[in-house]
Order: C-alpha cells, then sequence, then structure tokens
C-alpha cells in the first residue's frame, strides 16, 4: 500500500474518534455542566436576562439543535466570544500560539537531544556506579513536583539571585527566547528529562543485547562506533514514537510554566479560563487540542514507518 | 506418610513476595509507603493532627530549630494579649452597657472566649494564620493519600471491568469500548480533568475522586483487554466453560487472578499518577475546597510565603510529597520485577 492511501486511511478512522471527543465535550458543557446561564448572569440575575442569555446561546434549544450548534463552531472555528473578555476565541488561539510554541518547541528539542546523550552515556557505563547513581537521581528528581522546581527556581533563580526575570514577554522573538523563556524551559526539562532517560537507556539496552552488536564488535568495530551509528540508529524508532507520544505530557507542564511565568500562551489562557467559567474557550481548547494529539500520533506512525525499513504501510 | 506427600508448590504470589523480600531496594519503599498510611490511618481515626484550624502560633511562627530568629513582624502582641481586663472607660458611659447586659441575660450560661497564648515557634513552623504546619502536613497527606488511593480503586475497578468485557466478548463490545478509549486517550489528561473541573462547579473531596477516577481508567484498561485477549482461549477457561462455568465466572473467577498482577502493577501507578494530579489541581484551586487541607493547598500558600522567606510550609509539603512519591515509584517498579521477571522494564 502507498503513502497516500494509508494516510488517507488513517485520516478517515480518526473521524468516529474526533466525534467521540466532540460528543464528549458537548454532553459535558451541554448536558452535565447544567445551564450555563446562571453563570453568566452572576448574582443579581433577573428570569428576564437569564432568558434573554439563554437565547443569545441557545441553550432553550433542543439538545440536537445545540449540538448541531457546536459541530458548525468547530467546522468554522467561530467558537464565538469568550465570555469573560468579549475577544473573539478565535483570535484568543490565534495570538497565544505563538508564546506556546517558543516554549513548547525549545522543550521538545532539547529534552529529546539531552536525554538522548545522557541515556547513551549511562547505557555505555551500564552497570557501574554512576549507572546506578544516575538512575536513581533521575526516579528521586521524577518524583518531585513540577510546581516545586517551578516555585523554588523562580524564587531562587529571578528573584533571589536576579539571573532571569521574574516573569513577564516581549513582542520580539529573539528577546523572549534569550531572556523570558530561558528559565522556564529550564525548569520544565528538569521534570522531563528524567523518565525520558530512563526509559531511553531500556531502549538502548534492548538493542545492545541484539545479535547484530556481537558481530559488531566482532568485525572490531570501536565500542563508540557500535552504539552512535549501530545501536542508536535502532534505538531510534522506539525513541521517536515515545517523543510524540509524550507530547501532552510536555503540553500539561507547559501549561503550568505559562502561568507562572505570565507567558500569553494558550495554557494560561485554558487555566484562566477554567477560574472564570470561560466555557467556550475551554470547549474550544479541548476538541482542537484533541484533534492536534491525533494528527501527533498519526506523524508518530508515519516517522515510526520512515526510520524502520521493515514495517510496510498496510 | 507425611514424608511420602510432596511440598505444595508455592504459588505465584508466594514467589513474588520471596522475590520482593530479597529486593532490598523494595523492601524499603514498602516499608516508608507503610509509615505514610499509617500515619493517614491514625490521623483518620483522629488520634493525631485532630485540628488544623486551630491557631497555635504567632503568624509564621519559625520551626523550633531557629526559633533564635524570631521575626519581629510576626505580631509577637497578640501573644502578650491575653485575656482582655476590664477597658478603662475614663469617666464615660459605656454606650453598649445596656445591650451587652442583654445579650449577658439572654445567654445565662455563655463563656467569655479567651484565647490561649500562641506559642513562639512550632514544631516544623507555623503558616500565615499561626496553624501548625506539622499537623498541616499530616492532614494533607491524609487528604493527598486517600484521594489517590480512592480514585485509583476507582479507576483500576472501571478500566479492569472495561478491559475484560472487551477482550473477553470482543467483536462489537470491543470495537464499542475501544473507541471510548481512543475519545478518553485524544484528549491529554489534564486538560480533560480541567474541563470536567470547570463544568462541576461545586468542589468538594468526592468530586475530585470522582474526576480522577472516571478519568484515568485508561491504562489499566489497554493492559488487561490485553491479558483477556490472550487468556480468553487458553485450555483453562476452554475447559472451565465445557464444565458450565457462565461468561461472568470465566471472566472473574478463571482469569481475573491470572491478571492480577497486572492490575496491581498499574493501581500502584494509578496512586502516584493521582497525587500528582491532585497537587496540581488543589495548587490552582480546582481540587479540595477551602476548608480542607491537601499537599496542593499547602503549595499555593507557600508560594507566596517563599517570597516572604518563611520556607518552612513549602519545605515540608514537598519533602512529605517527594518521599512518598519516590517511595511508591521504587515499590512500583518492585513489584513489577517481583511479579513479573520476564518483564525488564
Amino acid at each position: 500500500m502507498n503513502l497516500a492511501a494509508f494516510l488517507f486511511r488513517r485520516l478517515w478512522q480518526m473521524i468516529p474518534t474526533m466525534l467521540g471527543v466532540v460528543l464528549l465535550v458537548f454532553l459535558l458543557f451541554n448536558w452535565v455542566g447544567g445551564d450555563p446561564a446562571y453563570v453568566l448572569a452572576g448574582k443579581m440575575a433577573n428570569p428576564d436576562d437569564i432568558a434573554n442569555i439563554r437565547h443569545q446561546l441557545g441553550v432553550d434549544r433542543p439538545l440536537w439543535e445545540q449540538l448541531l450548534i457546536f459541530v458548525r463552531q468547530i467546522v468554522t472555528g467561530d467558537f464565538g466570544n469568550s465570555w469573560a473578555t468579549r475577544e473573539p476565541v478565535s483570535e484568543i488561539f490565534r495570538t497565544r500560539l505563538g508564546p506556546s510554541l517558543v516554549l513548547l518547541v525549545p522543550m521538545l528539542v532539547l529534552e529529546t537531544f539531552v536525554a538522548i546523550v545522557v541515556a547513551l552515556a549511562v547505557a555505555a557505563l551500564r552497570g557501574s556506579v554512576l549507572d546506578r547513581t544516575l538512575m536513581v537521581t533521575s526516579t528521586v528528581m521524577m518524583s518531585i513536583s513540577l510546581l516545586i522546581y517551578i516555585i523554588v527556581g523562580q524564587y531562587v533563580f529571578a528573584s533571589l539571585l536576579g539571573w532571569f526575570p521574574v516573569k513577564g514577554w516581549s513582542d520580539h522573538l529573539w528577546r523572549n527566547l534569550t531572556t523570558y523563556a530561558v528559565l522556564p524551559i529550564l525548569l520544565g526539562l528538569m521534570v522531563s528529562v528524567a523518565p525520558s532517560v530512563r526509559l531511553y537507556r531500556t531502549f538502548i539496552l534492548d538493542e545492545v543485547g541484539q545479535d547484530y552488536v556481537r558481530t559488531a564488535r566482532a568485525k572490531g568495530l570501536s565500542e563508540r562506533r557500535i552504539l552512535l551509528v549501530h545501536v542508536l540508529r535502532n534505538a531510534a524508532i522506539p525513541i521517536v514514537t515515545n517523543v510524540l507520544m509524550g507530547l501532552p505530557a510536555l503540553l500539561t507542564g507547559a501549561f503550568l510554566l505559562e502561568r507562572f511565568f505570565a507567558i500569553p500562551g494558550i495554557g494560561r489562557e485554558i487555566i484562566m479560563a477554567v477560574e472564570r467559567s470561560d466555557f467556550p474557550i475551554i470547549k474550544a481548547a479541548t476538541v482542537y487540542v484533541a484533534m492536534a494529539t491525533l494528527l501527533a500520533n498519526l506523524l508518530g506512525d508515519l516517522l515510526y514507518r520512515a526510520l524502520d525499513p521493515r514495517v510496510h504501510f498496510e | 506418610m507425611s514424608a511420602m506427600t510432596p511440598e505444595p508448590s508455592a504459588g505465584l504470589w508466594t514467589l513474588a513476595w520471596r522475590r520482593l523480600q530479597r529486593d532490598r531496594v523494595g523492601m524499603t519503599a514498602l516499608i516508608v509507603v507503610g509509615c505514610y498510611l499509617l500515619v493517614v490511618l491514625l490521623a483518620l481515626m483522629g488520634w493525631v493532627a485532630t485540628d488544623w484550624t486551630r491557631e497555635v502560633g504567632v503568624n509564621y511562627a519559625p520551626p523550633v530549630f531557629m526559633a533564635d530568629d524570631q521575626d519581629e513582624t510576626a505580631q509577637p502582641s497578640r501573644v502578650e494579649q491575653g485575656p482582655s481586663g476590664p477597658i478603662p472607660l475614663y469617666g464615660l458611659q459605656d454606650p453598649l452597657a445596656a445591650e451587652l447586659a442583654a445579650i449577658r441575660a439572654r445567654h445565662p450560661g455563655a463563656q467569655v472566649f479567651t484565647e490561649a497564648p500562641r506559642r513562639l515557634s512550632l514544631p516544623l513552623g507555623g503558616d500565615k494564620w499561626g496553624h501548625d504546619v506539622l499537623t498541616k502536613v499530616i492532614k494533607g497527606s491524609e487528604t493527598s493519600i486517600l484521594v489517590g488511593l480512592v480514585a485509583a480503586v476507582l479507576a483500576t475497578l472501571l478500566g479492569t471491568v472495561m478491559g475484560a468485557v472487551a477482550g473477553y466478548f470482543g467483536r462489537w463490545m470491543d470495537d464499542a469500548l475501544n473507541w471510548l478509549y481512543g475519545v478518553f486517550t485524544a484528549i491529554p489528561y489534564l486538560l480533560l480533568v480541567f474541563a470536567i473541573a470547570a463544568v462541576l462547579q461545586q468542589k468538594g473531596v468526592v468530586t475530585l475522586v470522582l474526576i480522577l477516577g472516571l478519568t484515568g481508567w485508561t491504562g489499566v484498561f489497554r493492559l488487561v483487554r490485553a491479558e483477556y485477549l490472550k487468556h480468553k482461549t487458553r485450555e483453562y477457561v476452554l475447559a472451565a466453560g465445557a464444565m458450565g462455568a457462565s461468561h461472568a465466572r470465566r471472566m472473574f473467577i478463571h482469569i481475573l487472578p491470572n491478571t492480577s498482577h497486572v492490575i496491581l502493577v498499574q493501581l500502584s501507578q494509578n496512586v502516584v499518577g493521582f497525587i500528582k494530579s491532585e497537587v496540581i489541581l488543589s495548587f490552582l484551586g480546582f481540587g479540595v475546597p477551602v476548608d480542607v487541607v491537601s499537599w496542593g493547598s499547602m503549595l499555593n500558600e507557600a508560594q507566596n510565603e517563599l517570597i516572604l522567606g518563611k520556607w518552612w510550609q513549602l519545605a515540608a509539603a514537598g519533602v512529605a510529597m517527594a518521599i512518598l512519591v519516590t517511595a511508591f515509584s521504587m515499590l512500583t517498579d518492585a513489584l513489577r520485577d517481583a511479579l513479573d521477571p520476564k518483564l525488564r522494564y
């Protein structure tokens, strides 16, 4: 089967899952959540106001009609205005995506790079004291909540030592990357690198036990060449899958970092929306992030197949 | 005669227990987790940390080991005050005397509340209002661990039943449940939890357990389903069917014990995951209500205290959580090694 047919089939299979996500979000907000008019109208609501708001939101219509409205909102990308700030939801997502990416992309790249390098190093020294110390350290590092890293890191490196700004953001990409995003990215790495190192180490060790490694040794290749060329090429297959599978976790970490460092990204917007019961933003975010997750999974599958010639598109 | 009967061979659990006992790290982790559970139990019974809301110390009372650097801004005057005596009236008529007399007449047995003198330092220090941080940490551990445990049991139960049904019956049931699995895993976990927290307006420990439990079943589902797919065609299950065992009996009496090691490891992993989630949710204010203390709500308070240099609440909650999570993760690894020696990671 060729690539186009494979892509088409996978996208086709995504439709029922996506419909399920839409249905889940819809049921959650329009059925479980009860009447949002009372949230919107506030404490001093009179019946007229509530009826008016209900009509504007369309919640006075039957459920199936509300579902149609929701589907139309998703397809057109027009979720109306934020309940809290009256800013169009599409506008919010468009302007907040940039800062989120400035944080996420370097985190993803650095995390993958650092984790692979450390995992290769500990795999080369497997069984040694350094290996075991690093493994115990990574378990302990994983156990400390991201919150602690952020609170202590922000206090020590920004407030106390003044090496970085405590919080803030600018309009210039370069300035953001070199000043404002540095500390958040480093703190995010503190948490995300440790589990990856542990996992990649097992991937690499699985390969080290294979026959081809023995063959490579037998024909006199250096240990370094075996690890960096032969083993890494094979271990890259599960690693790549894992990097993409780890994206949602990285995303939630970025949510918290954005909030603490006042980075005007999507995560901070979502947390604020939950605080203010700003339903349109949460609904839009859930649906679109789910869509992005599914596409990331598909991309992972494609890369997996590209890296492993034994796997065919079927 | 007794020499003739062969010694019964050790079962899975006995063997696993023996392997675990040989694992020094695993045993240490088990003891640490056991200590935490004991403290939770004692706090539940009301034997320790009975009332964390009592303001026993001065504001921001330092821990005893650094009681010397008492902060002057910590309002020591509130300690000196003690019960208030009669107020000098300087020859003026007390304007409220009549009302006061009427109130006293209406409640003849009422006592005048006098505040006990507050302590200048507390074992692990005090917070903004002078609550004892040690008591708060114990109460917070109780909340966080109980939420994690109960939610994990709920999620594991859900995942096991759904996984068993999907794997055992297959066909359209498998398709339907797999679809549900796909839907739940398409939304990043914390985002889904946020969405539910936003919709459910009432905050509470039960709500929190439900949110975590109803969203966290996916990992158990996937593994249990795979186990049931493998086991349902094994001879022992077919034999049970031939002897007339019902589907439910085959699923839960015959197959379930053979998948229990997978379930136990998942349960243990879920506890750690849910404790972490609870802390994040409570920190952001979407978790426990204000009258309940948890590690997350403590960290939330501690964030502002740290800027004033009052680090003890942060340290107490952070260390308590880090030790438990480390021990629990190591215990999970040890359990996995002990129960399934073939598995490498």
